[in-house]
Order: structure tokens, then C-alpha cells, then sequence
């Protein structure tokens, strides 16, 4: 395809997982190289259109949680108000909100049931490969982690056109003390399904940003399951022991900072 | 006050300046997310033709963002120049935009009047404009500020390395960083968006580029793009800070959510500078924009995006930045839907920011959620350069791994370099030469060739 070799530094790639010493024709790209990124472009777009099967994925999460999950009642599968995906896309306050009837009806399914200490939500967000490819993973580490620690969880919400303020909406109307939410992170030209992970405690409608914790870059070559569910348990118990989530609630359970010192091909 | 116009059988009404400004707007999804954007199109050049006929005196009377509850309105009614404003006073809207495309309308002319134009008068007229009306008069701007080399130079173009890592890894940036170097990136500075804002992670990314800069002695700065008052913290604890970086936006409540304010900026333009790192010239800040951030924000107070996004150089000005970059397409398609409203964006805000005075640069870039593609960042990298515009981004293979969006890679400015007859900044084009990066002619000599400094300085066995 390409006869043109690659730049002499070529072993720095060992370092990085960035675009680097890619060569160059004139001083352009390569023919590989340009083609590697139109896949690449058009994997993470397709990632964005892809569309979201939520029956599929209940009915995966149904037999993934069999026996480990205390939900209250089955699970649900719901739509923001954003009907389609171009509306989505321009219209960030519609993918926020839950129909009214939608809201209603949680909130008749948990009234008369137990206090709901964790309503769990997937939202396909921006990347509905990202929930196909992690989600259920996540959930069956989380979900016993939970369970085994006394939480009393919320039926599984599955929410398609889903904006991560979308879990205020739920939580709200599950009367449930923390929410927390599986979903997918606007996709990168080198991870078109990185998952994202929110945790706010109190969840109702008018919550702002800075009151959630994030947890990204969940996906292969990225942050681990067990990594990812490990900081929000750690977040999760803090949550609930200060009552707040946010900013404020700081993850000072890891320190990465030792392994990112240190450029040893200089000499 | 209300504006009427009658084309044909039609009339139209706009209730206020920021009504019809907003009207006048070329389409774009951050004002109709606002509902502030045209009903429709005729409404849309109804408002233009009504704006046109508006007198440019009139922006210093009606206030869009209410002087009493706004700390920017305030800087900009206050800074106004009225005896360079002396020249256009006469004019309306249309009439200064045929002014402005006019022989009249020279370099010289046009950098005298920068200290009288209100940012508003300078986004009414972009309405009025064509792209092509947008280039011809940046073009004719020229903005040159220094630090350690020269920016902004006719007939140059600078880049800046964005050499990003997801980790803040020390060797991954270092590797990045080679890259750039080797294929003549990081004249306009070598910036690290850390993914932590940890002061201690930000304080060993400034040591890491100074290390760089001195050791292969670089006609060039770096920044760590971090909040103000971690720079602030680190210059006061000694750390080798060149420029403070800060994003902004054209409203007192938008820059709130930020958590910064114009004393802040004061203090920290002060305390770099006092600092005395520069070699040729002192100018410290690096400020980063972007068309919706105060909407965004829930601040930009029924005004449309464009006219907040000139607002905003209205703050910038004040503190005589080295670069002021509008990362124009990262905030998403919600803002700027696709490559059509991305591309008008760039030249729009260039446009914009070169008429007040500032260093424009362009972080030509979309998000994959945006309908935008390489082939839109292809029209507006080739327009941002002719229209004159001041640096670019440098980003591997134009995917940046921890921001997660794409911008202009180091083969992209190699193009535009070679197509338009570009050289960086002269500094920093000597330095090359010095190196055997590049030649007297323009040619990149590195590549199958490792340039003997580089050579001496890496260890390629490591690692294989």
C-alpha cells in the first residue's frame, strides 16, 4: 500500500500510544497512515450513530445479575425526551429530562417498597459501543460489591438518548440517596467505546456538574473494571458517610503520580 | 430600543440590540439551543439589512450586558478609545464594513483603530460578512507580540506542540514532545493540557519543558494549560512558569463559573512578568476562547454566541496576551453543529480578534459527535492561513489521546508551511536551521534522518 518508511525515532512509540514518527510523503501523510485515521474516525463516528438495543441489554443484564442483585423490581427501560439522535445531539436539556409519565410511573413502582439506596442506571450517552462492550462487565462486579455491603438497590434503569444529568431524573423520582450511572463518553479516534461512570449522591433534577464524581476512561488500555469499580465503592462509602458527593468528595485512594515520572530514552 | 424594517410586503420588529444581533446571526445550533437564533431565513437578512443601518455610535449607548452588574462591560466601556475611534465615528454598521474592505483601510490604519472598536461593533460587522470579506481583512491586520521569539510576523505562521498524555506521563509527553520538535512544531509555544490538576503533577510538567527549552536551547516558551490560581500558586513556590494560561469568556457570570475575575488575571500577569523569563519581548498570557462557552454556562445573558465570543477578546486585550487561541470546534456539535458552522466560527472569531488587536491562533479541531470531518478542517486550515491567522495546534497524528477530539497534526502545518510559503518565527526558523531540522529553503530534513543533537541526546535501545 505504502513504501515510505516510518521516522528514525520510531522506538519513542514505546512510550506513547499518540501518533508519532508516523513518517511522511513530501510532507504529507502516507497512504497507510491516512487511511488508518479515516477508520479510525469513522469507527468512533459510527460510534456515536450506533444505534442502542436497551430490550437487548436488560434482558443481558437480567441473566448477568441473576441471583447477585437485591433490585426492588424489574428492570426498566426508559427514553430522555430527546426522541432521536440528531435531537439529541443538539439538544442537551431534552436528553436530561425523563417524560413526565416515565417519572410517574418509577415513582408509583417504588412507593410502599424499601428505602433505595443506589439507583443504577446505564445511558448509551455518546457511545452506545461503549455500553455493549463494558457495561454488563462493569455491572457484575458492581452490583454483588453493593449488594454485599448492605445497599438496598433501585431496579436497573436502562436509558436511551441519555445525558448524565438523565440520573437526577431517575433518582428523583426513585427517592433513591445516591445514583449511579454507566455511560458513554464522547468517543476518541483511539477509544470509540470509553465508559464513563458517575456517582452523585441526592440525585434531583437541578444537580450540577460540579456535584457528581467522574470515573473515565473505563475500556481496554484504559482504566480496568476492577480498577474503575474499586474507586467507586471508595467514593461511593464517602458519598454516603459525608452525604455529598462532587468536587468536594476527593479520591485520594490511588496515587499514579510515581509511575508517570522518569524519560528513560534520555540520556 | 426596537428596531423595525420593511423589505417588500414584510415587517420586521427586533425588541433590542441583542435581538437583532442574535437575528442577525448566521445560522449556527448554540443560538437556536439559546432561542435566540432567526425564525427564519428572510427574518435572518432582514435583521442584517436593519443592523447595517445602524450607526456605530450606537453600541456605546445601548449596553448589551447591563454596566452596573458586569465587571466586562465595564473594562470595555471603560478601555474605549474615543480618538481612535474618531476615524469610523460617522459610519454605520454597513457603511464601516464597506470601510473596512476599502484601500483605506490599511495595516496602519487599521492598528490605530483597534483601541476604538468595541467588541460588539466588531462582531455586528462579521455579520454583515462573507468568508471571503472575513480573510480579506484580517489579512490586513497585523498583531506581533514576543516572548522569546517573535509572533505574528507577515509572511510567518507559528505552531503550538500540544505533545498531551491521558496519564501525565513523563516519557509519553517527552516522546510527543521529540516528535514535534523533529517536524518543526512548537514556535508559539510547547503546551501541556495536564489531565490532573494536581499543583505538584503541574510543577513536574513545567520543570519537564523547561528542561527541554534550556537543554537544546530553543528559541521558544512553554505553558502548562491549568487554572489561574495553580500558576499563581506555582510561580510564588519558585516554578519555572513562562506564560499563564487561562480560558475566558465574555461575561462576568461565565468567567465566575471558571472561578476567575479580572483581578485575578491582573495578579497573575503581574506575577509572571515580574518574573522576567521572556528574552525578546514580556508578553505573558496565553488565553483560550471558544463560540457558546457562556451559553454553556448558563451566562451569556440572551446574547448570541458570536457577539460573547468577541466580548471575551475584550477581556484578553486588556492583558496584552503573546496568543489567544478560540479552540473553536471543541465544545461539540450542540454549539456549533457541523463543519459549515465550524469553519464560518474560526474565521469569524480570527476575524474578530485580529480588528481588536490580538495575536489570533486557531485550534482548527472538531469532536466526533460533530458532523465535521478532515476535509472541513482542510478548507479552514487553508483559509485561517491565508487570511493571515497567527499559529495552529501541532497534535500527533492530529488525534489528541487525552482530550479525546482532533486538531491539526504536525504533517498539517508541514502543508500549509510549503503551499502558502510560510516560515515559523524567526527565531525559532534559525534554531531549526541550527539543528538540521529544516533548511534555509523551508525542506524538512528530518525524518529518515536523526538530526545530531537528537541523536546525541536519545538512547534508542531503551524500551525494544
Amino acid at each position: 500500500m505504502s513504501s515510505k518508511s516510518p521516522d528514525r525515532w520510531l522506538a519513542l512509540g514505546d512510550y506513547t500510544s499518540a501518533r508519532i514518527a508516523l513518517g511522511r510523503t513530501g510532507v504529507s501523510a502516507t497512504t497507510a497512515n491516512h487511511l488508518q485515521f479515516q477508520l479510525d474516525h469513522a469507527r468512533a463516528r459510527d460510534a456515536v450513530h450506533q444505534a442502542f438495543d436497551p430490550l437487548a441489554l436488560a434482558a443481558q443484564c437480567k441473566t448477568a445479575l441473576a441471583g447477585i442483585s437485591n433490585a426492588l423490581f424489574p428492570e426498566q427501560v426508559l427514553c430522555s425526551l430527546a426522541a432521536n439522535r440528531q435531537t439529541y445531539l443538539q439538544r442537551p436539556d431534552l436528553g436530561r429530562q425523563l417524560p413526565e409519565a416515565q417519572w410517574q410511573l418509577l415513582r408509583d413502582q417504588a412507593t410502599g417498597q424499601p428505602p433505595i439506596d443506589v439507583a443504577l442506571i446505564i445511558g448509551d450517552g455518546l457511545s452506545s459501543a461503549a455500553i455493549a462492550a463494558h457495561a454488563v462487565a462493569v455491572l457484575r462486579l458492581l452490583a454483588p460489591a453493593l449488594h454485599k455491603r448492605g445497599l438496598q438497590l433501585g431496579p436497573l434503569c436502562i436509558a436511551s438518548q441519555a445525558r448524565v444529568a438523565l440520573a437526577d431524573d431517575i433518582g428523583e423520582a426513585l427517592k433513591a440517596k445516591l445514583s449511579v450511572m454507566l455511560i458513554g463518553e464522547r468517543p476518541g479516534l483511539s477509544s470509540p467505546d470509553s465508559l464513563g461512570m458517575y456517582i452523585t449522591y441526592g440525585p434531583q433534577r437541578g444537580r450540577s456538574d460540579a456535584e457528581r464524581n467522574c470515573i473515565s476512561n473505563i475500556r481496554t488500555g484504559g482504566l480496568g473494571y476492577s480498577q474503575a469499580v474499586d474507586t467507586a465503592l471508595y467514593l461511593l462509602q464517602g458519598a454516603i458517610r459525608k452525604g455529598l458527593s462532587g468536587t468536594i468528595l476527593k479520591d485520594e485512594s490511588t496515587n499514579f503520580d510515581v509511575a508517570a515520572r522518569g524519560i528513560p530514552f534520555l540520556k | 430600543m426596537s428596531f423595525t424594517i420593511r423589505l417588500g410586503q414584510q415587517g420586521y420588529q427586533f425588541a433590542d440590540l441583542k435581538t437583532l444581533l442574535a437575528k442577525a446571526s448566521p445560522a449556527r445550533s448554540g443560538d437556536y439551543l439559546a432561542g435566540i437564533g432567526a425564525g427564519s431565513n428572510a427574518e435572518r437578512v432582514a435583521a442584517q439589512w436593519a443592523l447595517a443601518d445602524l450607526p456605530l455610535r450606537h453600541f456605546l449607548n445601548e449596553l448589551l450586558i447591563p454596566y452596573e452588574s458586569d465587571e466586562i462591560t465595564r473594562l470595555i466601556v471603560d478601555g474605549h478609545d474615543p480618538l481612535a475611534f474618531a476615524p469610523v465615528a460617522h459610519l454605520t454598521v454597513g457603511g464601516f464594513r464597506d470601510w473596512l474592505l476599502s484601500d483605506a483601510a490599511d495595516t496602519a490604519a487599521l492598528t490605530v483603530l483597534a483601541p476604538g472598536l468595541m467588541p460588539e461593533m466588531v462582531a455586528a460587522v462579521s455579520k454583515l460578512m462573507r468568508l471571503q470579506d472575513l480573510i480579506v481583512v484580517a489579512k490586513k491586520c497585523e498583531v506581533v507580540t514576543r516572548f522569546r521569539n517573535t509572533i505574528g510576523l507577515a509572511g510567518h505562521f507559528s505552531t503550538r506542540l500540544q505533545p498531551n498524555h491521558p496519564t501525565d506521563n513523563e516519557a509519553g509527553i517527552a516522546a510527543s514532545l521529540i516528535d514535534g520538535l523533529l517536524n518543526a512544531s512548537g514556535d508559539a509555544v510547547i503546551g501541556i493540557n495536564p489531565a490532573s490538576d494536581n499543583t505538584q503533577t503541574v510543577g513536574r510538567l513545567l520543570s519537564l519543558l523547561d528542561d527541554f527549552i534550556q537543554r537544546f536551547e530553543i528559541p521558544t516558551q512553554s505553558c502548562v494549560l491549568t487554572h489561574v490560581s495553580t500558576t499563581l500558586a506555582l510561580i510564588n513556590q519558585g516554578a519555572p512558569v513562562d506564560l499563564v494560561f487561562q480560558s475566558i469568556a465574555g461575561s462576568e457570570a461565565a468567567n465566575s463559573s471558571f472561578g476567575i475575575n479580572i483581578a485575578m488575571l491582573a495578579e497573575a500577569h503581574d506575577a509572571a512578568q515580574s518574573l522576567g523569563r521572556g528574552r525578546v519581548g514580556n508578553n505573558v498570557m496565553y488565553f483560550e476562547t471558544g463560540q457558546g462557552s457562556a451559553l454553556s454556562a448558563n451566562a451569556h445573558h440572551g446574547v448570541d454566541q458570536q457577539t460573547m465570543e468577541a466580548r471575551a477578546y475584550g477581556l484578553a486585550r486588556a492583558f496584552s496576551p503573546l496568543l489567544v487561541n478560540t479552540v473553536v470546534g471543541f465544545i461539540g456539535p450542540e454549539y456549533l453543529y457541523n463543519g459549515k458552522q465550524i469553519i464560518r466560527a474560526g474565521l469569524e472569531d480570527h476575524f474578530c480578534g485580529k480588528l481588536l488587536g490580538l495575536p489570533m491562533g486557531c485550534d482548527i479541531c472538531y469532536t466526533n459527535h460533530a458532523e465535521a470531518d478532515q476535509d472541513d478542517m482542510d478548507i479552514l486550515l487553508t483559509q485561517f492561513a491565508l487570511a493571515g491567522g497567527s499559529f495552529i495546534m501541532g497534535v500527533p497524528g492530529g488525534d489528541d489521546i487525552m482530550l479525546n477530539y482532533q486538531s491539526t497534526s504536525f504533517q498539517d502545518a508541514l502543508m500549509i508551511r510549503r503551499l502558502l510559503k510560510l516560515p515559523p518565527a524567526p527565531e525559532f526558523y534559525q534554531w531549526l536551521q541550527k539543528a538540521d531540522i529544516m533548511d534555509a529553503k523551508g525542506n524538512l530534513l528530518s525524518g529518515q534522518n536523526l538530526p545530531p543533537a537528537f541523536a546525541k541526546a536519545l538512547n534508542m535501545e531503551v524500551g525494544n
